[in-house]
């Protein structure tokens, strides 16, 4: 049965910013490999974390969105496993209300990156403040 | 909001200035708790980084397992921490 599942991982701050390009690429291609159509992927680039793991304080944050069945999760959960950039990672799947929440998310996240570029063409010495405000609407 | 349940949680409110708590995701339609949002899910934390309970927060039964699940799934993340001191001040 196909679902749509959300993971995110976090890869030890050790990594140069190609390394982790590339990482994300061989899970990017485990991924379409066993046949899951990707929806939707975003970069948090390094993070501080709210505790060390691995004694890292660090880490780069990646998160995909895809389509698949249960038994791609299995595998890449397991290649997640056997790769030691990766330090945590989780996986859930999404109900109806999450997808909608995604999809709500996303829209939100490209008008501020549209609105960020408009910003920095324009004036680039102005900050746009509306990055700041979080992200779910009360 | 996040300081008002605190100082609630130290001092007991006298009970004639009691105002009626509300569960602000059915108030406000909110159908899904993101885990991704730390920042909103520290509303839902003590400073030491304990997850309130519902009678401070006035979240409905439905919506508080919906909290403690992303509060969970945050903390494993590293987007909130398991324990701390003073979360809210830094």
């Amino acid at each position: 049965m196909v679902n749509q599942y959300e993971t995110v991982f976090i890869m030890t701050p050790v990594l140069s910013e190609d390394q982790m390009k590339e990482t994300v690429q061989k899970f990017e291609k485990i991924l379409t490999d066993k046949g899951a159509e990707i929806v939707h992927q975003e970069n948090w680039g390094l993070r501080k974390l709210e505790y060390p793991i691995q004694k890292k304080s660090s880490g780069f944050y990646h998160l995909f969105e895809f389509k698949a069945d249960g038994a791609t999760v299995e595998a890449l959960e397991l290649q997640y496993r056997r790769d030691e950039r990766i330090m945590r990672f989780l996986t859930v799947s999404m109900d109806k209300y999450a997808i909608a929440y995604a999809e709500k998310r996303r829209a939100n996240r490209n008008a501020k990156a549209a609105a960020k570029e408009e910003v920095v063409a324009e004036q680039p010495q102005e900050v746009n403040n509306e990055s700041n405000q979080t992200e779910q609407a009360e | 909001m996040a300081q008002q349940s605190d100082i609630k949680y130290i001092a007991p409110v006298a009970v004639d200035i009691k105002k009626k708590k509300y569960c602000r995701f059915k108030k406000s339609g909110i159908k899904y708790i993101d885990y991704k949002d730390g920042e909103f899910l520290k509303k839902f934390v003590n400073e030491q980084g304990k997850i309130l309970p519902r009678r401070l927060t006035g979240t409905s039964l439905k919506y508080q397992k919906k909290v403690a699940q992303a509060v969970k799934r945050a903390r494993h993340l590293a987007l909130l921490p398991f324990v701390t001191d003073n979360l809210k001040s830094n």
